[in-house]
């Protein structure tokens, strides 16, 4: 599945500066691992060690937050769009 | 941003002022939902965040002010605001500090934040002097010297 992401500011260190980019997968998991080859160090940034997604990263497709419909296994379809936010968040 | 903050008061207020792309003026304020509810802690709601994104993403803007209030400690970032906002965060933006501490005069407070560190900014104050009546800017990044009015 071919599915266009927008990546935040904070991310396009590792885009070559670029907004939207391009990957494939069937899964969140999948496209994941598909950008890290093309943009180096992304996915260790959205995907924790433990396989899992960062606690202040917030991950969408479409419209909904992928926590609610299976996280790092939530189903692509073509023409999805992706969006990685940073959890905007703070305290004592 | 204030009023914002004394109505939320004592739970922890936050939202943003945004702006077009490029130009780092703040034109339009956002104010956010705190989804955690806290008088210690905040967080943007996670849908209410998206939905604000796909607005600033059509309209060519970007986040220019990231403000958050502190309700019983001063206007500066903890550590943990200071460690999720350089993990994690707006880099280009202006993190402002609101403390609604004190019940008749808020402080507030800019910040740059990035590789742990948290650099105080200057705040310059323009407009009719009565909108600024019981606030107080720090206005020098080296001390922090207040303007009372």
């Amino acid at each position: 599945m071919s599915v266009e992401v927008r990546v935040p500011t904070i991310l396009r260190s590792h885009t070559g500066g670029q907004k939207v980019v391009s990957g494939e997968g069937s899964t969140l998991a999948e496209l994941f691992d598909d950008l890290d080859a093309a943009n180096s160090g992304l996915k260790g940034r959205i995907v924790t060690d433990e396989g899992k997604l960062h606690r202040f990263v917030n991950v969408y497709i479409n419209d909904e937050d992928v926590r609610f419909i299976g996280g790092l296994e939530a189903k692509l379809s073509d023409g999805d769009s992706v969006t990685i936010l940073p959890a905007v968040a703070g305290g004592m | 941003m204030v009023a914002h903050a004394r109505a939320d008061h004592p739970d922890e207020a936050c939202g943003l002022i945004v702006g077009p792309e490029g130009t780092g003026e703040p034109k339009r304020h956002v104010p956010m939902i705190n989804a955690a509810r806290s008088t210690t802690f905040y967080e943007f709601d996670a849908e209410e965040w998206k939905r604000v994104y796909d607005e600033m993403w059509d309209n060519d803007e970007e986040v220019v002010v990231s403000y958050h209030s502190h309700t019983a400690t001063e206007a500066r970032p903890s550590r943990s605001d200071i460690a999720i906002a350089s993990e994690m965060g707006l880099p280009q933006a202006h993190y402002v500090l609101v403390s609604t501490r004190d019940p008749e005069t808020a402080e507030v407070r800019a910040f740059r934040i990035a590789d742990g560190e948290a650099a105080e900014e200057p705040i310059d104050v323009i407009g009719a002097p009565d909108a600024v009546q019981t606030y107080k800017f720090a206005h020098s990044p080296d001390s922090t010297v207040y303007d009372c009015h």
